[in-house]
């Protein structure tokens, strides 16, 4: 994400998502929407919570031996044709992918949606390259139109209306198109149709690896990551390393709840399997398949505080719950992952310091643990990386001092019906018809919306007496 | 007949300081109910705005002291799902390198209840004789509901009182954006996650809406005066004690 952005606070940059009217009323809809259709799609799911228990067992046993079962997904996917490589860091990643597309002459790229391909910032390095990327998968196809970045993992642009993305095509693409979905996609569907046949390399991410078969499995909707599979010459797969699951009995597991938590969806209309370039004999397929397992610094966390959140599948799910994340959209939290999961995400990738105020971007309510498919505790994981912005001196010295303060104060009896008593006396000016209002300071930032109650003319300790 | 029912009130910072008739009606409940009720004079607070905001160390310490303060309480009742939650789910850990205080959380943790899961849970109450007028609507608290699980036993004592018409709040398991520190770290977001809430309570026709926890409380009370609503914001406590105020 841009730095510039970066460089307003975050209550600025979610009081602007507060104020846009349009946001608002995208926001609401498609988070509402999502949240019905998951709940009806485990209503129907008798063995659901099995299934989520089974999933979250796989994921943590996979990642106790995650370099066992990255080699075999290596071989497997070499003993088929294909190549992998190992990109350390985000650079690393955009070099392979690069020197592939230099080497072979590759003038654009299709790419089917892909976070993994976002969080390296993949579109800019090839742009600078001067080959084009074309994203093909719909929602992906209009930001990169309007020029911005996904504000949701699943539902990249969620933030626009239908009437904004009218206007967007009909300036892009030329012509005047009406805010008919309908209609908007079919604009969309011709303008791709000859990026696809014209493109030498097809980019994707990738849902799930399986190691034992060296299958590389993505969970698509549109039919964009069949073309962008098969079509171009070169198919780039880049994916976390935390992607790989054992086997196909394990893929299965995961499929039942991953569209079910994402969409609501029993499965997304295609589920794509690739098992290496196209073989002697094959009519379709690419010649070449490169595999890049990507680290950028999700292997130091194995063993970390952020453990959990290499069990994140992308559903999106903990975005649409979340009371945050519908108030203000993802670009607000001004990084590739935004909402809760993406918090957790940014401070694996990006370090703790990005997320300083962000790791208070959220009331801790536990909605997102409740539908997490693979039931990452999330608000646990946030009060943890609270935690270490403390003990690291992240968090802003004036902070740190006054949290010092309070846990004097309650160390203290005597001190802290002294201080009942202070703020009775402090408040009298504040005092209107029984309430506080316009307190100064970081007490003002609540009462500028709210009202709160006095300290009591009695406190409880004081009428306690007459109780006993 | 058996010995009565001893309970310590842990009654948490805010309801000391802020909501004092919230305690007052907890105690003339559990009296009333039969039980024996004392309060340790000495606690302030469970610790768990320093836990929240990542000062452990600092929350370890009040811990410490909150478990050696109700070491000998038969029952612990709380006001509030969030401060049982942190008593209950947060304590042991906090206190894991001292292995006797350790010991002494987890049966802390045992021994302690929020108010509505006490009242049903061990008193075994169905029916209360206090009267209330009017429709009321149950907010859930996040700690509560998603923390310790229980949207059943508020719900069911407010349906125990004559009187009260119970009707559902729409979005009631949704967080009501006070979050302890959150409301003024981004108090622009808490303020508009509120409005959804109160908007949806304003439209249930309810004179009180209900909930279990101090801190929503203070915010959606907040919110609700502030737009001069004529809903009241109330404990469920002062509900079940008839002592709702007019």
């Amino acid at each position: 994400m841009s730095e510039g952005l970066l460089r307003t606070p975050l209550p600025e940059r979610a009081g602007a998502a507060l104020r846009d009217t349009f946001l608002q009323q995208a926001l609401t809809i498609a988070t509402t929407k999502f949240i019905d259709l998951r709940r009806e799609a485990f209503a129907g799911l008798p063995q659901g919570e099995a299934l989520r228990d089974r999933a979250r067992a796989i994921k943590e046993a996979t990642l106790q031996h995650l370099d066992a079962h990255l080699e075999r997904l290596a071989d497997n996917v070499e003993r088929l044709g294909g190549t992998v490589h190992w990109a350390a860091t985000a650079e690393e990643a955009r070099e392979i992918v690069l020197r592939l597309a230099r080497d072979r002459g590759v003038r654009m790229a299709v790419k089917s949606k892909s976070m993994a391909t976002e969080e390296v910032d993949l579109n800019e390095a090839l742009e600078h390259a001067g080959i084009t990327p074309v994203e093909t998968d719909l929602g992906e196809y209009i930001i990169q139109l309007a020029h911005e970045r996904p504000s949701h993992i699943i539902a990249p642009a969620i933030h626009k209306t239908k009437g904004q993305v009218a206007e967007l095509f009909s300036r892009e693409l030329g012509g005047r198109f009406e805010a008919d979905p309908e209609v908007l996609t079919a604009v969309a569907r011709k303008a791709l149709r000859e990026k696809f046949l014209q493109a030498d390399m097809g980019i994707t991410g990738a849902n799930f690896a399986v190691a034992e078969t060296g299958t590389v499995v993505l969970v698509t909707n549109e039919g964009n990551g069949r073309m962008v599979t098969s079509l171009p010459r070169i198919h780039v797969a880049l994916m976390g390393i935390e992607k790989v699951i054992p086997s196909m009995s394990d893929l299965v597991v995961f499929l039942a709840i991953l569209a079910r938590s994402a969409t609501g969806q029993k499965l997304s209309s295609y589920t794509t399997l690739v098992r290496g370039p196209r073989r002697p004999g094959e009519l379709e397929g690419p010649e070449e398949l490169h595999l890049i397992l990507l680290d950028n610094g999700r292997s130091r966390q194995i063993a970390s505080t952020l453990r959990e959140a290499l069990y994140c599948l992308r559903c999106g799910a903990c975005l649409n719950v979340c009371p945050v994340y519908r108030q203000i959209g993802g670009h607000a939290y001004g990084y590739t992952y935004p909402g809760p999961i993406g918090i957790l995400l940014t401070a694996m990738l990006k370090g703790n310091e990005s997320v300083r105020e962000l790791a208070h971007a959220s009331s801790l309510c536990g909605a997102c643990k409740d539908v997490c498919p693979v039931r990452i505790d999330i608000p646990r994981m946030l009060v943890e990386l609270r935690e270490h912005l403390d003990r690291e001196k992240i968090a802003p010295w004036a902070e740190r001092m006054l949290f010092r303060a309070f846990r004097r104060l309650l160390l203290s009896p005597a001190a802290f019906r002294a201080s009942a008593r202070a703020g009775r006396w402090l408040q009298r000016p504040f005092v209107r018809a029984g309430r506080l209002r316009g307190l100064p300071l970081l007490l003002g930032r609540w009462t500028r919306t709210r009202d709160l109650p006095p300290v009591a003319a009695r406190t409880f300790r004081e009428r306690w007496k007459e109780l006993r | 007949m058996a010995a009565p029912v001893r309970a310590s009130l842990m009654i948490t910072c805010l309801g000391d300081v802020f909501f004092p008739e919230v305690g007052v009606a907890m105690v003339r409940l559990l009296r009333g109910l039969g039980v024996e009720v004392d309060f340790p004079e000495s606690q302030t607070c469970c610790g768990l705005p320093l836990f929240n905001s990542g000062y452990h160390h600092d929350a370890a310490l009040v811990a410490a002291r909150t478990v050696d303060l109700f070491q000998h309480a038969e029952h612990v009742v709380v006001p509030s799902g969030s401060c049982a939650w942190m008593v209950k789910t947060e304590y042991p850990g906090l206190l894991k390198n001292d292995p006797a205080r350790h010991a002494a959380a987890l049966s802390l943790a045992r021994r302690t209840r929020e108010l509505s899961q006490f009242l049903v849970g061990v008193l075994g109450v169905t029916r209360l004789d206090t009267r209330f007028e009017g429709r009321v609507t149950y907010h859930d608290s996040c700690h509560l509901l998603r923390g310790l699980g229980e949207s059943a036993a508020p719900r069911a004592l407010l349906r125990a009182v004559p009187g009260v018409e119970l009707v559902e709040l729409p979005g009631a398991d949704e967080c009501c954006g006070f979050g302890g520190s959150f409301a003024v770290r981004l108090p622009e977001v808490s303020s508009a996650i509120l409005d959804k809430k109160l908007a949806n309570v304003e439209a249930t026709g309810a004179r009180c809406l209900v909930a279990c926890d101090a801190g929503c409380l203070m915010q959606m009370g907040g919110g609700l005066s502030r737009r001069g609503s004529s809903v009241k914001a109330v404990h469920l406590a002062q509900v079940l004690a008839g002592e709702v105020p007019r």
